[in-house]
């Protein structure tokens, strides 16, 4: 499989301490790929380096072989690397369907229409409740974002992301305090990304990881620790350690 | 899968409903016009009500739709005010309308200019910059005595006759419909703007500026064409209060006009475009009676009811209106149209 994004030797530091640490990671045409790690290692840190949230200290990003390491956040998005965030940003006061809505209408490039009344394209709005219906959010589609049930702003937040169209979407813990009985929700969504979409996964609930991916990476400290299948990452030896604690070499 | 076509005609009409027109301001605006043959010697305040309430709309459009907060909006204000006056003395451009939009364009410029200032920063960084602009831009028109005529004012103006054809009179009349049209097209332009895909992206922009750049929205360019709008809105507030009194004098820079208009704003309620507008009416009209009533000491007033309002909470100010606008959608207009069409028809 090609690659699709790559990242080269990247290093950011704040303050003179090391977030990344020479990180070259690969993520192949429509993999399944997860980023796991303890807490501080250095995941979000990744996802904002990818996204344009902040720039790296050195190294560079690759798209399709392309250095978009000095592309700004909205101009990446545009080119398909779209994020969902760990903790939700959401248009608070507007509702899922405007919500959607917008997410849409930018990605056709007619965000700057400003004569034209929102909703007066039927086929964009058609686009609009398909992501709504699929996402399980018809029922609130009329509800300001704020008053939605927790698990309901998560697949929002996942909706979202899937309206702009990414190549590669990057899922920041997208189950993270989800309730139990709302988790199969979020879960269902995530399986049925479309498989052309490039996932690269956070997330601490290794259930989750191991049934869904067919790729592991494991941060530890800023650095790449151990890559591998889903196999090979839960047989590994200092994976066990740095995740239980145990000393490799007592092992 | 496509979703029934039931399912996108009821979003569709979700979607439109922000664009609707309401009942209510249909009446609003025709009160308006009727001023014009129903209140002839109210016509001055109700003509510095006009240019008022658009400088107000101007700033709504920033701080209610895009969270810009500036304490040097009279910067654009006194920008239109200048241009429109120095046209006129100097009979560069002799025809009111045409001389108004040419002050728009001016403090648009002006606007596109100055929004590089106010895109980085907290709220307070924006309201020291907005007020720093404002005060540099007074400075200049009384240091270029020449041109701006200094602290007397730019005296000698005189305004033609708008179109060719209306003159400009002492008691308003022509000032209060002239002020009216144009607020009236521009309202309707700022209307269809924030019910726009460009005007959700404003509210998105204004409630979370990293989600909004995570869909693929450029902050930055949203941020400055609303601003520079917003300057032209501004600009040509002020070339009405140019046109209408046939003068421009360092005043239409002054903090005090930035600080006023905030007021107004908040006391209207910002968000909605009629908070400037209705903020405009209570204050010129509150401003009218209490000068009346106590002509030394009415700011303690308006110092008062400004106290008041912020007390009892932004929140419930933006809603002040909610009541009348819950007992409008209770009632059934369609019905009462259809009676009173009825009861007309028997007689």
């Amino acid at each position: 499989m090609p690659v699709v994004l790559e990242t080269i030797s990247l290093v950011k530091l704040f303050n003179g301490i090391i977030a990344s640490n020479n990180v070259s990671l690969q993520i192949e045409k429509g993999a399944r790929h997860a980023l796991i790690g303890p807490n501080g290692a250095g995941k979000t840190t990744l996802i904002n380096l990818l996204t344009g949230v902040s720039r790296p200290t050195s190294g560079s990003i690759l798209l399709d072989g392309e250095d978009i390491s000095d592309l700004s956040t909205y101009k990446r998005v545009r080119l398909g690397i779209v994020r969902t965030f760990q903790i939700n940003q959401l248009f608070s006061d507007l509702t899922p369907l405007e919500t959607i809505g917008l997410a849409v209408s930018e990605r056709r490039g007619q965000g700057l229409d400003w004569w034209r009344i929102v909703g007066s394209r039927p086929d964009l709005v058609a686009e609009v409740v398909e992501i709504l219906e699929r996402f399980h959010l018809t029922d609130v589609i009329d509800k300001r974002t704020a008053v939605l049930p927790y698990g309901k702003q998560r697949l929002l937040e996942i909706a979202v992301a899937i309206a702009c169209r990414p190549r590669v979407l990057l899922l920041d813990e997208p189950a993270a305090g989800v309730p139990e009985d709302e988790r199969h929700e979020i879960l269902g969504a995530v399986a049925a990304l479309p498989s052309d979409v490039s996932v690269l996964l956070i997330e601490h609930d290794m259930d989750i990881v191991f049934s869904f991916a067919d790729r592991i990476s494991v941060l530890v400290n800023g650095s790449l620790f151990v890559e591998g299948t889903p196999e090979e990452v839960a047989h590994d030896a200092r994976v066990k350690a740095v995740y239980l604690g145990e000393d490799p070499a007592n092992a | 899968m496509t979703p029934p076509p039931v399912a996108v005609r009821t979003a569709t009409e979700w979607l439109a409903a922000r664009a609707r027109w309401h009942p209510l301001e249909v009446v609003f605006w025709l009160a308006a016009f009727a001023a014009i043959y129903l209140l002839p010697n109210r016509h001055l305040i109700l003509t510095e009500i006009a240019w008022l309430g658009l400088f107000a709309l101007s700033l709504d459009l920033i701080l209610g739709y895009a969270g810009i907060i500036s304490l040097g909006h009279a910067a654009f204000f006194g920008f239109g005010a200048y241009t429109a006056a120095l046209l006129a003395k100097h009979e560069i451009l002799d025809e009111p309308v045409l001389a108004l939009l040419v002050s728009g364009c001016a403090a648009m410029a002006l606007g596109f200019v100055t929004s590089f200032l106010v895109l980085r920063g907290s709220d307070l960084t924006r309201l020291m910059v907005t007020l720093g602009v404002a005060l540099m831009l007074r400075e200049l028109a009384n240091r270029n005595g020449w041109l701006t005529g200094g602290a007397d004012g730019l005296q000698g103006v005189s305004i033609k006759p708008v179109l060719g054809l209306f003159r400009f009179d002492m008691y308003g009349h022509t000032g209060y419909t002239y002020c009216l049209t144009i607020l009236f097209v521009l309202f309707l332009i700022a209307r269809r703007l924030v019910n726009s895909p460009f005007g959700l992206s404003l509210l998105s922009v204004k409630t979370n500026p990293l989600r909004s750049s995570a869909i693929g929205i450029s902050v930055d360019a949203r941020l400055i064409a609303i601003y520079t709008v917003a300057a032209g809105y501004a600009g040509i507030a002020g070339a009405l209060l140019a046109q209408t009194t046939a003068f421009a004098s360092l005043e239409v820079f002054s903090f005090d006009r930035s600080a006023d208009l905030l007021l107004v704003l908040i006391i209207g309620g910002a968000g909605y475009l009629y908070g400037g507008l209705i903020g405009a009416i209570i204050f010129k009209f509150m401003q009218d009676y209490l000068s009346v009533l106590t002509p030394q000491y009415w700011p303690f007033w308006i110092g008062l009811v400004l106290v008041v309002i912020v007390l009892v909470g932004r929140e419930r100010i933006t809603s002040w209106t909610a009541p009348i606008r819950i007992m409008a959608a209770r009632l059934n207009w369609r019905a009462l149209a259809r009676r009173i069409v009825a009861s007309t028809e028997r007689l």
